[in-house]
Formats: C-alpha cells, sequence, structure tokens
C-alpha cells in the first residue's frame, strides 16, 4: 500500500497535547479509505492524530470533526484557509503546521 | 490547486487569508498591511509625543512579544523618538514564570531594550505559589488579576515611565466586552473598549494591538519566527473567561467580523451619567498609598486576609474582578 510521508508540527501550546512533541514524521496511508479509494486529505490526518498521537485532552484539538476553532493551520507555511482546509490532498513531503493561538499572551 | 496570487501585489503567492476583510495576501504585504495598521491606529489616537518613556508590559506570550517587535520596528521606521524598556512581573509560579521569563530576558537582547523585572514577592511578600499554598486554586486568578494590575503600575514608576502598552488583541477586547455584558458590569463595559485608559495616577494604558487579530498576531509571529513562550497559567485560569473565548471563537468561525463588531457594540454603548456617578470617588490606601476607591486598596485588602490566614475570600466576593487587565 503507498503511503504519504509528513511533517507534522505542533506550537502555541498544541504540543503538550501530544506529548511536548515540537515535530514528528509520519507516513500514512495514502488513501484514507481503501474500499473507497479516498485520497488521504488533512481531515484524515486529524482523525489520525487524534487516534494515534494525542495524549489528553481531545477536545483541546478536536471539535465537531475538524480542528477546535482558534487552532491555525498551515500546510507548507501557507494558511490553509487558502488551501480548502479539510478537502486538502496530502502529497509527500508536505510540512502541516497546527498552531493554538488559545494560549495567554 | 493552482496557488493564489495576492491580490495586494498581484504578484507574489498569496500565503494568508486576513480574518478582518477575506483579503489572500503575500508575505511581505501581511507584514506592510500589518505594520501599517497599527502605526495609524497609533497615529489616530495619538498614543505618543517624541521623547516619551514607555514601557511594554511583557510576559513572554504572542502578544506582548510580536507587541515588543512591532514597536521597535514602528519606532525606528516612523522616528516616533520613543525610549522603550520591556517591564515584566514575576508572579512567583514555578514551572511557568520562571521559564517565559527566560523568554522575556532574550527578548532583552533580541529587540536591545532596557527590561524591569518585578516581583510579588518583593512587593507584596507573597509569592503567587504560597498564596495558592493557603487559599487553594480557587480564587487564585483574583489576587493574580489585582497584583498584576498594581505591580505594572508600580513597576513603571519604578523606572520612571508613564504609559504602559499591553498587547490585548481584538479577540481579548470582544472577550472583555462580552464578559462585562454577561456580568452587567457597565462602568467596565464603557471603559474596556478604550484605547488608552488613565486611572488617578499618572500613569496610562494603552492597547495599540486593540484592531489587530489574534490569528494575525500568530501568523506574524510565526512567518518573522519571533521567540515567544506559550503555557496555560499551571494554576486554574478563570474558567468563565475561558467559555466567554470559545463563544467567542464559534462565532468567528463562522463569521470572521464578529470580532470587530463586538468591539464596535462596546464602543456604541453610551454610559449614562447617573450610573457612571454611581462609582465611587477615589482616595488613597491607608496601607500603601494607592489610589482605591476604598479605606484599603484592592491588593492590600487581599493581603490582609491572607495574613489573617482567611485567603481574604471575604473581601472580594461579589465583587467586579479586575476585567479591565484580561489575562494578563
Ligand atoms: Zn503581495
Ligand atoms: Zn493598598
Amino acid at each position: 500500500m503507498s503511503t504519504v510521508s509528513l511533517k507534522v508540527e505542533f506550537s502555541g501550546g498544541l504540543e503538550l497535547l501530544f506529548n511536548n512533541q515540537r515535530q514528528i514524521k509520519l507516513d500514512l496511508p495514502a488513501q484514507a479509505d481503501a474500499s473507497e479509494g479516498r485520497p488521504a486529505d488533512v481531515r484524515y490526518l486529524i482523525h489520525w492524530l487524534k487516534d494515534n498521537r494525542l495524549k489528553e485532552r481531545p477536545e483541546l484539538f478536536v471539535e465537531n470533526g475538524t480542528v477546535r476553532p482558534g487552532i491555525l493551520v498551515l500546510i507548507n507555511d501557507t494558511d490553509w484557509e487558502l488551501e480548502g482546509e479539510e478537502e486538502y490532498v496530502l502529497e509527500n513531503g508536505d510540512d502541516i503546521v497546527f498552531i493554538s493561538t488559545l494560549h495567554g499572551g | 490547486m493552482p496557488p493564489k496570487l495576492c491580490q495586494l501585489c498581484n504578484e507574489t503567492r498569496a500565503v494568508l487569508k486576513r480574518p478582518k476583510t477575506g483579503q489572500h495576501i503575500c508575505r511581505e504585504c501581511f507584514y506592510y498591511v500589518f505594520e501599517t495598521e497599527i502605526h495609524n491606529t497609533i497615529m489616530e489616537a495619538k498614543l505618543f509625543s517624541p521623547g516619551d518613556r514607555v514601557a511594554i508590559g511583557a510576559s513572554g506570550g504572542k502578544d506582548s512579544t510580536v507587541l515588543a517587535y512591532v514597536m521597535k520596528v514602528l519606532n525606528e521606521r516612523y522616528n516616533y523618538g520613543l525610549d522603550l524598556h520591556l517591564l515584566s512581573i514575576d508572579e512567583g509560579i514555578r514551572g511557568y514564570r520562571d521559564d517565559s521569563l527566560e523568554t522575556v530576558k532574550r527578548n532583552q537582547q533580541q529587540y536591545d531594550m532596557p527590561l524591569k523585572i518585578l516581583s510579588y514577592e518583593e512587593l507584596y511578600g507573597w509569592s503567587m505559589d504560597r498564596i495558592v499554598e493557603q487559599v487553594g486554586r480557587k480564587n487564585n486568578c483574583t489576587f493574580c488579576g489585582v497584583f498584576r494590575r498594581q505591580a505594572l503600575d508600580r513597576g513603571a514608576a519604578n523606572i520612571g515611565v508613564d504609559h504602559i502598552l499591553t498587547g490585548h488583541n481584538a479577540d481579548d477586547i470582544a472577550e472583555t466586552v462580552l464578559m462585562n455584558i454577561m456580568r452587567g458590569d457597565i462602568a467596565r463595559l464603557g471603559r474596556c473598549t478604550l484605547i488608552t485608559t488613565q486611572g488617578e495616577d499618572t500613569i496610562k494604558r494603552s492597547k495599540p494591538f486593540k484592531y489587530v487579530y489574534e490569528k494575525e498576531i500568530v501568523m506574524y509571529a510565526y512567518f518573522k519566527k519571533l521567540d515567544y513562550f506559550s503555557t496555560e497559567c499551571i494554576y486554574s485560569p478563570d474558567a468563565y473567561r475561558g467559555h466567554a473565548r470559545t463563544f467567542l471563537k464559534d462565532l468567528e468561525a463562522s463569521r470572521p467580523s464578529a470580532i470587530i463588531d463586538i468591539i464596535h457594540s462596546g464602543e456604541a454603548f453610551e454610559v449614562r451619567q447617573e450610573v457612571k456617578a454611581k462609582a465611587k470617588a477615589q482616595t488613597t490606601c491607608k496601607r500603601c498609598g494607592y489610589m482605591s476607591s476604598n479605606e484599603l486598596c484592592k491588593a492590600c485588602s487581599l493581603l490582609e486576609g491572607l495574613e489573617r490566614g482567611m485567603g481574604g475570600l471575604a473581601v472580594v466576593r461579589g465583587r467586579c474582578r479586575g476585567l479591565e487587565s484580561g489575562r494578563r
């Protein structure tokens, strides 16, 4: 089965939910659903992270099937709002950054 | 998806959708509009005069770190002629404030600004760690809010500064408007949207980020690789404020202009004179000399409670709590 290699980063306090890891490398299946042939997108990545890497308080990361409002997402250093948000189809070498804005400044 | 071009310069690939306008803009245009809008806010409010000594209330967090950076840039670019200082408060919270103060110390080097750190311990004789030992985790935010506000004023007086800048952004102010409405605190509602407030003492407080969205502050810090510290205070945060924040973020997700709309609503309220008149006349605290509407200022009332071993809870119950200064 083919995979996509990703770099995923957490910051702004979000790393605390992920065992204090600021950066992880992942190989995700290129198909989010093998039978339907749906390609792995950011929505799939969010779910995968929640199920496999999140260590505590999932409600601070995920809400209504996507990231909680107040978490910014960048895809290859571009605001995910310009890249289709959850629908963006992951490609080999993509760098996905999650930043919490909810921590005090 | 083909890359989208910047809607301002039409040359470079867009990297950000502005929450305020929905525009797609490139990195360089983002820096330009972000900095220029803050400059415009400063000019319109006539915040400064050449030669002013100004302190930036620095916590090491994203807002005050970006504020220190941008103030340095603007002061040089537009020749404000300001003498900028960093002013930090050490609440005495091990594992939280000691780490964030390290960030402030790096900022001092990076931005080449003098730094003054004042601790609760030296000002009040109590660190937050010891206060929490005594009062538990329920009302500790009350202590911290009251103490921090006074500590910043005293720190400013100490370094000969009469103007403090804080990193409160548009999201913070909208949140405070909502909380003041929910608590029926009309006097504070009238004040919390002002860009500058001044107490009886001569120290002014201003919010140059009044119209700046949190998203843009975080994106600016990210693109500029600014060094900031982000961890929740280890003592339980103000739960009510947390609900207000979540509600606001949900509103913003469905309509980004909600933030500015709420600030405008707050500004549009006109507080009737008879409501204003209810505010007590100011006098000075008989214990420490700080401005106060009672014999003892709020900090001293809390301290007397602590010293009697009561945690001062009787004093604060049912009163409005330092909402103006928000979480910082
Ligand atoms: Zn541009
Ligand atoms: Zn006092």
